[in-house]
């Protein structure tokens, strides 16, 4: 198991799951608030879209193509 | 620069999916140094997706086993930036930007979904059919949730297989096409056994034809959606709503690297070679056929693309046989015309900049588009928006724009003006 901090609080999971995979455990699959301010989450799933953007120890990415480390820090961008 | 790393192949292989391993195979064979770059972090394309709630078939190990031979350089979670002038392409992963010099290119890009708009579709909860499997393969939980799966095309069973499998309560799988459509697609199979018998083992009794999704509802999340089945109508709570209308090869490195497009996908000669010479490609990008043909199609482009002319030629049959498959499914899952007026006036069309189909009625084209509304221009630089008004206003896709994706400052500055011409 290893543990992900999604705005400062840690979620633990298994090995492997991507950061989008990550979101539907939380209470709150929501990855970001568009440019008007709706709340969005993963869509694509597969690095198209865009939706799913969110800064990961620090560095914009996307989250159905990063997989979770242990300790990584993961913020919504709201 | 720190951070950035030049590096040179004779073969860059551009996707880790089935057209991309199956070009490194064939490829490896002679001894020629090649690099296989992909913007996931494991490989295997959609199909061949790995992740904590997949069990992956042999075939799928054994074509991954190329990434590991000793001539082969495995790029994983890396982006295409830009193309550089004289056979170089910038790419960037999550810590470096490399410049990558290449000999020859084979372009294994893929497909997406076609992702078409229609009230609500912007809401959490609504992903793409595919999406939603992709979603699942990398351990995103659904257990207990409602889900209804809707769009067009065979992905549809692929995906509620997926999703019941992960204990979700699949409640409908709407497909808009026809019954006699099916009926003809189902008896056409015959040609092809294997997805005959595939078709059997996915088929589901909360299949439903001629249906199609109205309007997807709720507050800040899906809470239930409406859907026309035949002549009548139905409001169906829901946790999930996947939805995709089948799949649109991936051109915009191709169209980048000034490759010709036909029939919205990059064209290729009989050994897979684009209109660059020099830069092949292989896959769903040079039209959506299923894993069997991107095989097979990789095979030829890495054969051909290391002078082995006679075995590439060797292949055109099994090809053809694939070839005719992806005709069959096209011509049976054409989309009817009202999938296409599913949108009202206050729908978004383009996600990241937030444009409503109102805005867009308006405009002529692109340019007009884009200097009204911005639509296009956000983060996705049109990947949605661009196949929904191809198929809503018949507008053909926007010219790509470097950077092709998001990428850092860092990574742009590490190449010279030069190099960007």
């Amino acid at each position: 198991m290893i543990t992900v901090y999604l705005d400062g609080q840690p979620l633990v999971m298994g090995e492997g799951l991507t950061v989008a995979a990550m979101l539907t455990l939380s209470e709150s699959s929501i990855a970001r608030l568009s440019c008007t301010g709706q709340p969005r989450a993963p869509f694509c799933g597969m690095g198209i879209c865009q939706e799913c953007r969110v800064t990961i120890d620090g560095r914009r990415q996307l989250a159905c193509q990063t997989l979770c480390q242990e300790g990584m820090h993961v913020e919504r961008t709201v | 620069m720190k951070n950035h790393k030049t590096l040179s192949c004779d073969i860059a292989i551009v996707g880790a999916g089935p057209a991309g391993l199956a070009a490194a195979r064939a490829a490896s064979v002679s001894q020629r140094s090649i690099a296989v770059i992909d913007d996931n972090p494991l490989p295997g394309g959609q199909i061949w997706r790995d992740g904590p709630q997949v069990s992956q078939l042999a075939m799928a190990k054994d074509y991954r086993r190329v990434l590991s031979l000793p001539t082969v350089r495995y790029l994983p979670g890396t982006r295409i930036v830009a193309s550089l002038a004289a056979g170089a392409l910038l790419l960037e992963d999550a810590q470096t930007s490399y410049r990558l010099d290449y000999e020859q290119l084979i372009l294994c890009c893929g497909a997406q979904e076609l992702l078409l708009p229609f009230p609500g579709w912007t809401l959490p909860g609504v992903t793409g059919a595919g999406a939603l499997q992709a979603l699942i393969k990398s351990g995103a939980s659904v257990a207990g949730e409602r889900v209804l799966i809707a769009g067009s095309g065979p992905l549809l069973l692929a995906s509620a297989a997926t999703a019941r499998a992960a204990g979700a309560l699949v409640s409908g799988v709407y497909e808009q096409t026809d019954r006699y459509q099916l009926i003809n697609f189902g008896v056409g199979l015959l040609r092809w056994p294997g997805k005959l018998a595939q078709a059997f083992k996915l088929f589901s009794t909360r299949y439903r034809w001629r249906s199609h999704v109205i309007e997807a509802m709720g507050d800040r999340r899906l809470e239930a959606v409406r859907i026309r089945q035949g002549d009548a109508e139905a409001v169906i709570a829901c946790d999930r709503l996947a939805c995709g209308f089948g799949l649109v090869p991936n051109t915009v490195l191709a169209q980048h690297l000034g490759c010709s497009l036909e029939d919205n996908a990059v064209a290729v000669d009989r050994y897979q070679q684009t209109s660059q010479t020099g830069i092949y490609a292989a896959g769903e990008c040079t039209g959506v056929g299923g894993s069997e043909l991107a095989l097979v199609e990789g095979e030829v482009a890495g054969l051909a693309a290391t002078g082995k002319v006679e075995q590439a030629q060797a292949l055109f049959t099994h090809r053809a046989y694939w070839q005719r498959f992806a005709r069959h499914v096209k011509e049976h899952f054409g989309l009817r015309p009202e999938i296409r007026r599913l949108a009202r006036v206050d729908t978004l069309i383009c996600r990241c900049e937030d444009v409503a189909l109102s805005v867009l009625a308006e405009e002529q084209g692109w340019n007009a588009a884009k200097l009204q509304s911005r639509c296009g221009m956000g983060a996705c630089q049109g990947r949605i928006c661009g196949s929904i008004a191809r198929e809503l206003f018949g507008w053909s896709l926007p010219e790509p724009r470097v950077p092709l994706v998001p990428a850092r400052i860092e990574t742009l500055m590490a190449c010279s003006e030069k190099d960007m011409s």
